[in-house]
């Protein structure tokens, strides 16, 4: 290739940046402007792209697209390539991390008493609770290299398993038992649910345990709405599902609607999965399903059951799922079938996704960012709109950083390399290839 | 002919066809315990299809395999899983290499040696004692292996950074560390230069002699296999065409018609010999 | 009591439901069959198809009422709408989000994740510009709609089914044509078979998936109108439903497999609606689920078997 050649073709390139740049804005634009209605379905799409508005965004689209490719010229190509390959990082790096980590504890267990109703609400309903189910799709998604879409429903499953266990539902359990008792068997249930559905699906082919999880996600739904004498219907468990409570050993203590000492029992809850999961990614376990994710056939020649540890890390997420939703129950107290609706399973989604998939620090960074961010913004933004903004999140970040905002090292190693066609980097095809 | 006592491997008849294509036709093959067998025959032969149908990637049509473990009852590998044969005792490599190439080759190793632990999610997720203990076996053992195939010093390293022969050796020590009585061995020499030809060459003599393992050996390489082999089958089009010692297989004519046919019809394509 | 009464009264209309289900499952498996992907997105593409028919058919009807040979060109105009809508965003939705990961090699999982994230970016988007109450269509017939047309079996088939079967009739046999006939379809199949051989032989990769996804939102997008005709409206929720049936629909069939998805969605829609009769209107939407968990357990390659390459 002359050098002329190279400069076209790099022109080429340019202008297709400049192209997807301008366009981006454009789609911003619209994203973010005005909305249409029923009777006047063009109101947004002129309101927006007929407007100084437009403007506007093309020329901070062409901006970015400017700053991007002065920066471009510094880094050479070959340096994502030898970064990809370098061996492990210094140890400093990791004590630094601690560090970071400890830094982040400390500021979780001082800040919220200072915050407000408000936030101390969030804190607890949406990023607690979330940080847990993030936690649970991460092992899914991240670790076994799965993709769950009907999420939610395990969660569903754990809430209403707690709702029946304290004697809230229409049906009587044979004995009432304490929300914190609840948990074992919400925990069971939520994992029978997902082995029972991962062993028809995970046989085949991974892919398909999406659908039948999205199939799953919205049925939950119909069962809860329309099990009226079982589950209350679309009116919810007729009985308020009590708070949790201590009664042992002299102790007494009961949770109230209050938020701040639900905060700390999700936070303590949240630690403890955190301690649990990084020990599971360090182990055999953890090993065996990066092995699945790189190279399925490999993995099974080397002694991996892959059936059984694909169906073991969906049945984990189940059950971290079903536990996250004990806590929710016994926090809100009154549920109904709207609160596990599908589009729930895409949101978790996106916190790992965002985060990191593969990455513990990414699920809960990913899951309080994204979680907070709706609200810090709610003044601005449609909150009818969040899903859209969700949406464009995943398409974004799989185009530009698969590997989310804070990367495991592994997942991101193994997501250049399968560029490079080394490795799989996922557990989705079962059918073996040419070996 | 061996025995029965002393056999290891015992393909019986078997038939393993693709659509229209018959990779292995009525192929029969014994292999006596400790014994070095080669295997060699033209591309395209069914040497890679036979490995797939011993270690349970491929489901024959017809015959039986049958498997010997040390001290144990004869078992039929026809059916099972592949990590259920790899369970049993039998360990592969592959043709075009198959490492984890974005874990280190130490973890790659591990990942073999675990194949015979029993940690479960919940001893890992506690670190109950016998995760430390077995924790500490396996990282002993990987590293042994490692300083057995001369890669304990590139531990640490990506198995992708690894130059070609050095993968070769790793993926031996892969599935060495999954402990089996017979190790399938597919081109283990394809692609290196003569140093590592000559290391592998050794490598392989001793984990024959001094481990004791059995070992099938598919190779293109006829020095290796005259130097290393007891004894070696021909395959040719799917179909056992000779065996017997190295010397006898390099002298019958029915090897040399293959092998001549093929390079001749090669020749007359113009492809590489 | 189910089955044996008013079998044919709920048989019938499953046939016009298995038709449009058909449709939709097409764009799946087509897009399976050149990709191996299960494309997330095609839902909103059948629920663009349907706002693209509603806007044209809407105003190219303004305040006149359609009978006779009119009416067939307002159902004509309102199909390629839809079908034209559709076509369009399936090439945008393969543009975005499946052809900059497909250069990257990126792993499967990222394909899913990137489908589903367009999904949920298009209907909401589709939300907020067109408002989030139900639509409804302006009607090309004067007659009503739920007048028995004529009568099978002693089942009374209505105008609106009629127009839909007959409708979606036309388009599948066109694309069997299509996909058997044409260079357009060799390449499809080519690819569908082996693209790395294809692409040896000088089949343009890129090129064949792109016609892929447009053939495939062609289909979804009439498919969509047709759904809004039936229903009388259109809304931006309209797609996941269908969507999900027409996946299972494909899978009933054998993915990947063209007439597998014509007679997956036929199968699908009768059993759906006789189930309907014996459970309740109220679970007509778990039916699909169930069918699918029982086809991955007991025929997993589907009726007639995976693969596009093969055409039966
Ligand atoms: N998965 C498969 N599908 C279809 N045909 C196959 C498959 N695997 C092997 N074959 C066919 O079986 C025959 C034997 O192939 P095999 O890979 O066993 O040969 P080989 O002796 O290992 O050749 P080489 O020396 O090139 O490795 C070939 O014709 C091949 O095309
Ligand atoms: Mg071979």
């Amino acid at each position: 290739m002359t050098r002329r050649d190279l400069r076209s073709v790099l022109m080429g390139v340019r202008a297709r940046q400049l192209g997807t740049a301008v366009l981006g804005a454009l789609v911003v634009d619209v994203m973010t402007g005005p909305s249409g209605s029923l009777t006047a379905p063009t109101r947004g799409l002129t309101g927006s792209l007929l407007s100084i508005r437009a403007v506007i965004f093309v020329a901070l689209g062409v901006a970015l697209w400017a700053f991007l490719t002065f920066r471009d010229r510094l880094a050479t190509y070959t340096s994502r390539w030898t970064a990809a390959i370098a061996p492990s990082r210094l140890v400093a790096d990791r004590r630094y991390r601690r560090a970071g980590y400890a830094a982040l504890l400390a500021a979780a267990i001082a800040v919220p008493p200072y915050l407000s109703q408000y936030w101390q609400e969030v804190a607890v309903d949406q990023i607690g609770v979330y940080v847990l189910l993030a936690l649970g799709l991460n092992v899914v998604v991240g670790f076994a290299g799965l993709l769950d879409l009907g999420y939610i429903a395990f969660y569903a499953i754990g809430a209403y398993s707690c709702a029946y266990w304290t004697g809230s539902l229409p049906i009587r359990p044979p004995h009432v038992f304490n929300p914190f008792v609840t948990i074992i068997f919400a925990v069971i249930a939520a994992m029978i649910a997902g082995v029972v559905l991962g062993f028809p699906t995970l046989r085949l082919r991974g892919d398909y345990l999406a659908i039948v999880t999205l199939g799953f996600g919205e049925i939950i739904t119909i069962y809860a709405n329309n099990l009226q004498s079982v589950t209350g219907g679309a009116q919810g468990p007729p009985k308020p599902i009590p708070h949790f409570s201590i009664n042992l050993l002299g102790i007494h203590y009961q949770w109230k609607i209050s938020n701040l000492p639900y905060y700390y029992l999700l936070l303590a809850f949240v630690v403890l999965i955190l301690v649990l999961f990084h020990n599971l990614e360090n182990s055999r376990v953890g090993r065996a399903w990066t092995a699945i994710r790189e190279d399925e056939v490999a993995a099974a020649a080397s002694g991996i059951n892959t059936f059984r540890y694909k169906l073991l890390a969906f049945a984990i997420g189940a059950s971290t799922s079903g536990f996250a939703g004990v806590l929710f129950a016994s926090k809100i107290q009154v549920i109904t079938p709207l609160s596990f609706v599908l589009q729930q399973s895409i949101l978790v989604l996106v916190l790992v996704i965002f985060g990191g998939m593969g990455s513990l620090a990414g699920a809960v960074v990913g899951a309080a960012v994204i979680q907070w961010l709706p609200n810090a913004l709610k003044t601005y933004v449609d909150k009818a709109d969040l899903f859209m903004y969700l949406g464009a999140v995943l398409v974004v970040m799989m185009i530009y950083r698969p590997q989310g905002i804070i990367p495991s090292r592994r997942r991101s190693r193994e997501l250049a390399m399968a560029e490079a066609g080394l490795v799989e980097a996922d557990a989705l095809t079962t059918a073996s290839k040419e070996v | 002919m061996a025995a029965d006592a002393d056999v290891l491997l015992d393909v019986d008849a078997v038939t393993l066809r693709f659509g229209g294509v018959t990779s292995l036709a009525d192929v029969s093959i014994r292999q006596r315990r400790g014994e070095l067998l080669a295997v060699i025959g033209p591309n395209g032969a069914g040497k890679t299809s036979l490995f797939n149908a011993i270690t349970g990637v491929y489901h024959p049509q017809s015959g039986d395999i049958r498997f010997h473990p040390f001290g144990g009852k004869p078992v039929s590998l026809i059916g099972r899983k592949v990590h259920e044969v790899t369970k049993l005792g039998i360990a592969r490599t592959f043709q075009n290499i198959r490492l984890f190439a974005a874990l280190t080759v130490f973890e790659n190793v591990k990942i073999g040696v675990e194949a015979r632990q029993r940690t479960g999610p919940i001893s890992a997720m506690l670190q109950l004692p016998r995760r430390r203990r077995e924790e500490r076996e396996g990282d002993q053992l990987a590293v042994e292996l490692l300083e057995f195939v001369g890669l304990r010093d590139r531990a640490n390293d990506l198995a992708a950074s690894l130059p070609y022969g050095a993968q070769r050796r790793l993926e031996i020590a892969r599935a060495l560390g999954t402990r089996p009585q017979l190790l399938l061995l597919d081109e283990p020499a394809a692609g290196t230069n003569p140093v590592e030809k000559q290391e592998l060459e050794t490598l392989i003599r001793h984990i024959n002699t001094e481990m004791g393992l059995s070992i099938l050996l598919i190779e293109h390489d006829m020095r290796l296999v005259m130097s290393l082999a007891e004894r070696v089958v021909v395959l040719n089009f799917g179909k056992v065409i000779a065996q017997g010692t190295p010397a006898e297989v390099q002298n019958d004519p029915a090897v040399i018609e293959a092998y001549l046919g093929t390079r001749a019809a090669r020749a007359a394509e113009g492809g590489p010999s | 009591m189910c089955l044996t009464n008013h079998f044919w009264d709920y048989f019938v209309p499953g046939i016009a439901n298995g038709f449009l289900y058909a449709l939709i499952a097409l764009g799946y498996t087509l897009v399976y069959g050149v990709l191996q992907l299960i494309n997330f997105a095609h839902s909103e593409v059948f629920m663009s198809g349907g706002f693209g028919g509603l806007f044209v058919i809407n105003w190219a009807i303004a305040d006149r009422h359609p009978h006779g040979l009119s009416s067939v060109w307002f159902v004509l105009i309102g199909i390629i709408a839809g079908a034209v809508t559709g076509g369009v965003v399936a090439f945008v939705l393969e543009r975005v989000a499946y052809r900059p990961l497909r250069r990257r090699h990126a792993p499967k999982l990222a394909f899913l994740i990137s489908a589903i994230g367009m999904s949920y970016f298009l209907y909401n988007l589709a939300g907020k510009e067109f408002g989030r109450d139900a639509r409804t269509m302006k009607p090309p017939f004067t007659v009503t709609p739920s007048k028995p047309l004529f009568t099978i079996f002693g089942a009374s088939v209505n105008l609106y089914d009629a127009v839909i079967a007959l409708s979606a009739i036309i388009m599948l046999v066109l694309l069997d044509r299509l996909v058997q006939n044409t260079r357009l379809g060799q390449g499809i199949r080519a690819v569908a078979q082996d693209a790395d051989t294809a692409a040896l032989m000088g089949v343009n990769i890129d090129r064949v998936i792109s016609q892929t996804f447009v053939i495939g939102g062609l289909l979804g997008g009439a498919a969509g109108f047709l759904f809004g005709l039936g229903t009388a409206g259109v809304s931006y929720t309209m797609g996941f439903t269908p969507g999900l049936k027409a996946f299972t629909a494909a899978v009933l069939g054998g993915i990947g497999n063209i007439r597998g998805a014509m007679l997956g969605g036929l199968l699908l829609g009768v059993v759906e609606n006789l189930a309907s009769s014996c459970f309740g209107a109220s679970w007509v939407d778990v039916v699909a689920f169930y069918i699918l968990v029982l086809v991955l357990l007991v025929r997993p390659m589907g009726l007639l078997g995976e693969r596009l390459g093969r055409s039966a």
